[in-house]
C-alpha cells in the first residue's frame, strides 16, 4: 500500500491554476522531493496532500486514509513543517518543542531527545526569536518529528539559509527517513533534490512534468559528458584527436572536451599523463530541468 | 510514560509566557492604566472645589452683620479680600484673578461674578442668594417656616479614586482583551502558526479555550491589581456587591476579545490588528466615561454611549463597586455585554480567514 496515492489533483484560485491535474503515489520509507521554482504550484499541491486544503477536482488518501475533511486519526501519524518562523512567540527553544510534544500527547523525553538530535541542546534556553536562521530550521524540524510520525512533510526546509547553514542541513535531513519513516519534501535547490531524495517530482505551472530517481532523471536526458582538464595541460589540437570527442573548447576555467564516452576519454587523456585538475560533469537536475521546461532554472 | 500535559494545558501556558514576555503588551494591559489609576487617584484625589474668592468694596451689610453661625458656613464657602475701588475690583474680577466682585448699593447687594469657570458662577449665585433670603426672613422678625438638610446619597467615604477606579479598569480591561485577541490572530495567522495547530490533533475549541482562558486570568489579575492598590495606595472603599464586578470583568472581556477577533479578522497584518484596536477601544473608553464622568457630558453623547458596550459595563462595575447598589444592578449591564459578544463573535467568525492570502 503506498503511504501516498494522489490521483488527478488540481487547485484553481480565480484565473491562476495552481495544481492541474497531478499524479503522486510515495511509497513507504522513501523521500520524495517535489522540484521547482517559486509559483510552480508545490507549496499547494502539498497542502491538497497534508489535508489543509480541498482539491477542486482529484483525490487522495494518506496512510490509507482520506484527508479531506480533516480526519483525526490522521493527525497523529503525521509531522509537518509549514516554515521555520510557525512557533509561539516568546518561547525558548525547549518550550516551544515542548508545547508542541503535548498538543500531540507525545513524552516530554522525546522532546528532550529530538533537541539533542537536531542539535540544539546548547540553545534550549535561547528565545525562538533569538535563533539562527538555520537553527530556527532545524527546531521547526524537530517540531514536526517530536511525535514519531510515521510521514513527515517539509515545506522548503533549507529556504533562507546560505549554503554552509544548507549543507549542515542535509546530514540531519538525509538521517530523518531511518526507521521506515516516509518523507515528502519541497526545495527550488536542484542539488538538495538530488542529495536527499530517492525520487524527485519536478513541477512547473501546476504539473509534475517528471517524476523518477535523480539518476534516471538525468540518464533519460542522455546528454553528454563534459570533461574539463586544467588550462594549457592539453593541446586543443591533441584533444580533437582524442576518439568520441565531439567538440572542444577553450574557456577560462580550462579545455572542455564534450564526449558521450567519458570512460574512454578520461582513459586517453590518463595515457597522454593530461589528467592535470580534471572534472567530470555529467548532467545535473538543472539540465533535465532545462531540457523539460525550455528555460534556464530560477530558482 | 511521562506526557507534558495536555494540550489545553500547554497552549494556556504557552500564550501565557509570549504575553508576559512582551513588555509592550505588560505596559498597556497592567502599567499604562495604572499611571492613569496614580495620575487620577493621586494627584486629583482632593478636588473638594476651593473657595470661592470674592472682592468687598467698601461696607456691605449683608456680610458684615451676618450672624455667627451663618458667618461661619459663609467662610466655608468665601475668601474674602477688601477694596475701595470697585473698578479695580470688577478689573480683577474680568482677569480672572478672583470670581466675584461684591458691593451694596442702599437695600441691594450687587454681585459683579465671572461666566468663566460655571460650577463657581452657580456656587458663587447660589449661596449669596441663599445669604439675602436668610437675611430677609430675620429681618421680617418670623421664624423660618422650611428647613432644609442636605444628605450625599453617596457614602461618606466617595472620593476621586472611587469614581476612576471602575472606569479606568474598564478601559484596562477592554483594553488588553481586543489587543490580546487580535494580535494573536494575526501574529499566529502570519507565521501560519495557525495553520499548523489545524493540522496538529487539537481541535479548534482547545484553541480558542485556551486563548480565552489565558485573557481571564489577566483580566482577573488586573481587577486584583487596580483594587488591591486602590485599596492600599488611595484609600479605594468597596461596598458589599463589589464581587459581582467578577463577572461583569469575565463577560466583558469575552465582548472585547470578539472586538479583536473582529479587528484581527478584518486587517491583514499584526499592527494593524492592533492598530484597528486602539482606534475602537480608546474614542469607546473616552465615550464611555473611562476618564471622566458622563454626568457632565452633553445629553447626545450620553445617549451615543449607550450603544457602547465599555460604557455598560463601565457603569455596571461603578453600581456594584462603589454606588452600592445591589447584586441584581449588574444583571443589565451583563446582559448586554453578552449581547454585544455574541453578535461581534459571529461577525468576526463571518469574516475569519484562516489565512492572509
Amino acid at each position: 500500500m503506498s503511504v501516498i496515492d494522489a490521483r488527478g489533483l488540481s487547485k484553481t484560485y480565480g484565473d491562476l491554476t495552481a495544481v492541474d491535474g497531478v499524479d503522486l503515489t510515495v511509497e513507504q520509507g522513501e523521500t520524495v522531493g517535489v522540484l521547482g521554482p517559486n509559483g510552480a504550484g508545490k507549496t499547494t499541491l502539498l497542502e491538497m496532500v497534508e489535508g489543509l486544503r480541498q482539491p477542486d477536482a482529484g483525490e487522495v488518501s494518506v496512510l490509507g486514509e482520506p484527508v479531506w475533511p480533516r480526519n483525526k486519526r490522521l493527525q497523529p501519524r503525521i509531522g509537518v513543517q509549514l516554515q521555520a518562523s510557525s512557533f509561539f512567540e516568546r518561547l525558548t527553544a525547549r518550550e516551544q518543542i515542548h508545547t508542541f510534544a503535548a498538543l500531540y500527547r507525545a513524552p516530554a523525553t522525546a522532546a528532550d531527545e529530538w533537541l539533542e538530535r537536531v542539535g540544539l541542546e546548547e540553545k534550549a534556553d535561547t528565545r525562538v526569536e533569538d535563533l539562527s536562521g538555520g537553527q530556527g530550521q532545524r527546531l521547526s524540524i524537530a517540531c514536526a518529528l517530536v511525535h514519531d510520525p510515521e510521514l513527515v512533510f517539509l515545506d522548503e526546509p533549507t529556504s533562507a539559509l546560505d549554503p554552509q547553514a544548507r549543507r549542515n542541513l542535509w546530514d540531519l535531513l538525509s538521517d530523518i527517513n531511518d526507521a521506515g519513516r516516509t518523507v515528502v519534501l519541497t526545495t527550488h535547490h536542484m542539488d538538495e533534490a538530488e542529495v536527499l531524495c530517492d525520487r524527485v517530482a519536478i513541477m512547473d505551472h501546476g504539473r509534475v512534468l517528471e517524476l523518477g530517481t535523480p539518476t534516471a532523471l538525468v540518464r533519460s536526458l542522455d546528454a553528454p559528458t563534459r570533461i574539463t582538464v586544467a588550462p594549457g595541460v592539453v593541446p586543443v589540437e591533441e584533444a580533437r584527436q582524442i576518439p568520441a570527442v565531439t567538440e572542444v573548447r577553450e574557456t577560462a576555467d580550462g579545455t572542455v572536451l564534450t564526449t558521450r564516452d567519458p570512460a574512454g576519454v578520461v582513459a586517453a587523456l590518463g595515457e597522454r599523463q593530461r589528467l592535470d585538475g580534471v572534472t567530470v560533469h555529467t548532467g545535473t537536475l538543472e539540465d533535465v530541468f532545462l531540457a523539460l521546461t525550455g528555460r534556464e532554472y530560477r530558482a | 510514560m511521562s506526557i507534558s500535559g495536555s494540550p489545553f494545558w500547554a497552549l494556556s501556558v504557552a500564550i501565557l509566557r509570549g504575553f508576559l514576555r512582551d513588555r509592550a503588551s505588560v505596559f498597556f494591559a497592567l502599567v499604562f492604566p495604572l499611571m492613569f489609576l496614580v495620575l487620577f487617584g493621586g494627584l486629583l484625589g482632593d478636588q473638594g472645589t476651593s473657595k470661592v474668592d470674592m472682592i468687598k468694596v467698601g461696607d456691605v451689610a449683608l456680610v458684615d452683620e451676618l450672624p455667627d453661625d451663618a458667618r461661619e458656613a459663609f467662610d466655608e464657602t468665601f475668601e474674602v479680600e477688601e477694596s475701595d475701588d470697585l473698578e479695580a475690583a470688577i478689573d480683577t474680577v474680568r482677569k480672572g484673578d478672583a470670581d466675584v466682585a461684591l458691593e451694596q448699593r442702599g437695600d441691594v447687594v450687587v454681585a459683579h461674578y465671572t461666566q468663566t469657570d460655571q460650577v463657581r458662577a452657580g456656587i458663587t449665585q447660589g449661596t449669596l442668594r441663599a445669604f439675602v433670603d436668610g437675611a430677609n426672613v430675620a429681618a421680617s422678625g418670623q421664624p423660618p417656616r422650611f428647613d432644609l438638610r442636605t444628605e450625599r446619597v453617596e457614602d461618606d467615604s466617595l472620593t476621586t479614586i472611587q469614581f476612576v477606579t471602575p472606569g479606568l479598569l474598564g478601559w484596562a480591561v477592554a483594553m488588553s482583551a481586543a489587543f490580546g485577541a487580535a494580535a494573536t490572530l494575526q501574529g499566529w495567522r502570519q507565521s501560519k502558526l495557525l495553520r499548523r495547530l489545524q493540522l496538529a490533533p487539537v481541535s479548534t475549541r482547545t484553541v480558542v479555550a485556551a486563548r480565552i482562558a489565558v485573557t481571564l486570568t489577566v483580566a482577573l489579575a488586573q481587577l486584583a491589581i487596580f483594587l488591591g492598590l486602590g485599596a492600599a495606595a488611595f484609600g479605594l472603599t468597596l461596598s458589599g456587591t463589589w464581587w459581582m464586578a467578577i463577572p461583569l470583568v469575565v463577560v466583558g472581556t469575552l465582548c472585547f476579545m470578539a472586538i479583536g477577533l473582529l479587528a484581527g479578522a478584518i486587517t491583514r497584518t499584526a499592527e494593524g490588528a492592533v492598530n484597528m484596536s486602539n482606534f475602537i477601544v480608546l474614542p469607546m473608553a473616552f465615550l464611555s466615561g473611562s476618564f471622566f464622568p458622563l454626568d457632565v457630558a452633553p445629553e447626545w453623547m450620553q445617549r451615543l454611549s449607550d450603544a457602547l458596550p465599555l460604557k455598560h459595563l463601565n457603569e455596571g462595575m461603578l453600581d456594584v463597586m462603589v454606588r452600592g447598589e445591589g447584586a441584581s444592578a449588574a444583571l443589565a449591564p451583563l446582559a448586554v455585554l453578552a449581547g454585544f459578544a455574541v453578535v461581534v463573535t459571529l461577525a468576526a467568525a463571518k469574516l475569519f480567514r484562516w489565512e492572509t492570502t
